[in-house]
């Protein structure tokens, strides 16, 4: 009895000895890693901070003015004036015509049937219109609008 | 085998020496051991407890000889975030968030002479890399026997690539963070500029020189915070946008110097202060030696520069005023000439007749007007009110530059003081005195406080300086000027500025005044029915050949360019025109000020 609690004993005293050295050695592994982790992110914080410095050196007024000067004819932009501002009721929505006025005939169309407990569309959005002739290849073969 | 620690083996006694039992012996007798073997236990015990405690203590010796051995370190976990994380100095923004002062990372370069193989090949291969350095300065001061030499704090990529393919083991890079202004001289005047403090090979100090840099030094440097940046109240597209308009019209105006302060009139947040001409806080220059300091790009105009600014003061007399009850708007005031004070004569700009209501004092600007109602006001009042807005102390702003611009106020106060000051002569501020007060009379009444950092919330009102009432006929007046006074050129359609000139003779270094040299200044509100913003633009020296004769008046110089800056930067600022023509009667202004 007393030979099987020595050896108990003995096993687990090198069975905690092994558990205690692995936790060492992991945690000397975790801290490694740790610390390689934080330069990592120290560099990526340098890194970050010369990419934001140079988005703003690339995007310092005076660039964006020039830019804007060179490209005026592509992009026609203007300093803000107060002229930009306007009424709401200034803003030009789209003619709003019926599609009664078009001629289109939609009191004898059922634009929807039931079949089964569903509802299927009959009409297709855009039926009503003229059809519009489909663009012309232009003289060089570009596309015209 | 005698063990080391074992004793001298003693004559065995038995240790046990029988009593007399006390109590009833046991039933049966115990068998007495073998003395001998008693003994021996009892040595093996004694050894096994000798045993453990050497293991014991040597292990503990042991320990303690490792500890005093190596080299103290602390525990790496937990310590080491702040290090490699947080740069050494903070960023500076803009009160969007937009990046004004920010460090990249940058290489230093130093010689150790000891270390070198060929240090004249060195210096040779130095002076091809970098055309200032001279090649034999170098190769004696490196056979010279010093140990140690700075070369170069900032070198580039390319610049580096090139020392090092040298081959020179006694060239050496040494790592530094560099503050880099990516806007360039935008805003340099407020920035400062920063250079290196203490240095060493592994990294340097940055320290501020002037500007916020240096006022926020101790806090931008402070690494508790973790790098989070300093905001300031600075809007880097309205800057962008005062700094050239007031560079194109310096130019137009052929002044020699210009200034301007945008500064909410609530708040006294400045949106803006431009001082021209400027300079790179990259590559900041030294100061002037020679010549007028007020000459030097380092001068800011616009908070060290303090200036007579005429009749932009006149608005101080009459909301004065108006707030103690001697006037109301309409109170005809005598105008007529000749007007002697203390023997000295108070002029006009020509004369206005034998009397003007006191809005038309003001929008005729009339020197004479001005000074008979300084005069019922008195001395000691009128002081008093003047040191409520702040023209007898230097201006509480962040800057370095700020508590050394303290107004020059006369010592003694004679009633041709108070006539003189009422108009703005006698009494030398900076634009920044100025834009504070202009804010404080008409922004609501209220003392406000100017501050270049953004506010996180709204400010307490400061201390009461006139009447709700009275700051609004005050801006009610000065849209009069522009409506139909001196300062017509301003008129921006859709923001209703309202704003006074001013044309100040240059006092000459010599005593007494130029007769063609002025500074011109404009300092306006907008819109005037419910103020926003406060403005001031200041010139130095302008002249402008205008409808046929050479000009200089605020009129034909100061206005226009504050007229260009606001069309630019309202819009800029979400301010929407308004061209509705109710917002021009009296009744808007009131209602604005007393906030219904």
């Amino acid at each position: 009895m007393r030979g099987l609690i020595y050896a108990l004993s003995i096993c687990a005293v090198i069975g905690l000895a092994f558990w205690a050295y692995g936790s060492g050695y992991g945690t000397r592994a975790l801290e490694r890693q740790v610390a390689r982790l934080e330069r990592d992110i120290g560099t990526r914080h340098q890194e970050l901070s010369m990419l934001r410095a140079e988005w703003a050196y690339l995007n310092r007024p005076d660039r964006l003015h020039e830019l804007a000067e060179m490209n005026f004819e592509l992009l026609g932009l203007v300093p803000l004036s107060a002229d930009h501002f306007a009424q709401t009721d200034q803003v030009a929505y789209p003619a709003t015509t019926g599609p009664r006025e078009l001629g289109f005939d939609w009191a004898s169309r059922a634009l929807e049937t039931e079949i089964d407990g569903v509802i299927v569309m009959n009409h297709r959005p855009g039926e009503e219109r003229d059809p519009v002739a489909p663009p012309a290849p232009a003289r060089d073969g570009e596309q015209l609008p | 085998m005698r063990l080391p620690f074992s004793r001298r083996r003693v004559v065995a006694t038995d240790p046990f020496v029988p009593v007399t039992p006390t109590v009833a012996p046991p039933r049966s007798a115990p068998v007495r051991e073998n003395p001998e073997k008693t003994r021996r236990r009892a040595e093996r015990r004694i050894k096994f407890t000798a045993i453990c405690f050497v293991f014991g203590f040597s292990v503990i010796g042991a320990k303690m000889g490792a500890i005093s051995a190596s080299e103290a370190h602390e525990p790496a976990t937990g310590g080491l975030a702040g290090a490699g994380i947080v740069s050494e100095r903070a960023d500076i923004t803009d009160r969007e968030g937009r990046v004004l002062a920010t460090n990249v990372s940058a290489t230093a370069l130093y010689a150790q002479p000891h270390k070198m193989v060929d240090p004249a090949a060195a210096a040779e291969g130095l002076a091809s890399v970098f055309p200032g350095m001279d090649a034999e300065t170098w190769a004696r001061r490196f056979t010279s026997g010093s140990k140690f030499y700075w070369l170069k704090g900032n070198i580039s990529p390319e610049q580096q690539q090139a020392v090092f393919d040298l081959g020179e083991p006694g060239l050496l890079f040494g790592r530094r963070e560099m503050r880099v202004y990516p806007n360039g001289p935008l805003a340099a005047h407020v920035l400062g500029g920063a250079r290196y403090g203490e240095q060493d090979v592994r990294a340097a100090e940055i320290r501020g020189v002037a500007g916020v840099e240096a006022v926020f030094d101790e806090y931008l440097g402070d690494p508790a915070r973790e790098g989070a940046p300093l905001r300031l109240s600075l809007d880097l597209s309205v800057q962008t946008a005062v700094e050239r308009v007031l560079a194109s019209g310096m130019d137009l105006m052929g002044a020699k110097g210009a200034a301007a302060i945008l500064m909410d009139a609530r708040t006294g947040e400045i949106v803006s202060m431009a001082s021209l001409p400027d300079f790179d806080p990259n590559d900041r220059p030294q100061i002037l030696v020679e010549g007028d300091r007020g000459d030097d790009p380092l001068f800011n105009r616009a908070v060290q520069g303090v200036y007579e600014l005429g009749s932009t003061f006149k608005i101080f007399a009459v909301a004065q005023s108006l707030e103690l009850g001697l006037t109301n708007a309409a109170t005809m005031i005598d105008t007529s000439g000749p007007l002697r004070v203390n023997r000295f004569p108070i002029r006009d700009f020509h004369d206005y007749g034998p009397r003007l209501s006191v809005t038309d004092v003001i929008v005729e600007s009339s020197n004479r007007g001005t000074a008979r109602m300084a005069l019922d006001i008195g001395a000691a009042r009128q002081q008093a009110f003047l040191e409520s807005l702040g023209f007898f102390a230097p201006t509480p702003v962040e800057l370095t530059e700020a508590p050394g611009a303290k107004p020059i106020v006369p010592t003694r106060w004679p009633d041709i003081t108070t006539a003189t000051v009422s108009y703005g002569h006698g009494l030398s501020a900076s634009p920044l005195h100025l834009a504070t007060a202009y804010a404080s009379l008409l922004g609501g009444g209220t003392r406000v406080t100017p501050t270049i950092l953004a506010r996180e919330t709204p400010p307490e009102p400061g201390p009461r300086i006139v009447a709700p009432r009275v700051s609004a006929e005050a801006r009610h007046m000065l849209r009069q000027v522009v409506t139909r006074g001196t300062a017509s050129l301003a008129e921006v359609e859709g923001y209703r500025v309202g704003g006074k000139t001013g044309t100040a003779d240059k006092p000459s270094p010599t005593g007494g005044y130029y007769n063609d040299k002025v500074i011109t200044t404009f300092a306006g509100v907008f819109p005037a029915q419910d103020p926003a913003y406060v403005l001031v633009v200041t010139l130095d020296e302008p002249e402008i050949e205008a409808a046929g004769e050479a000009r200089r008046t605020a009129g034909w110089t100061a206005v226009p360019v504050a007229a260009e800056i606001v069309r630019r930067i309202a819009p800029l600022l979400g301010l929407r025109p308004d061209f509705d023509a109710g917002s021009e009667a009296f009744g808007a202004y009131l209602a604005s000020a007393t906030g219904q």
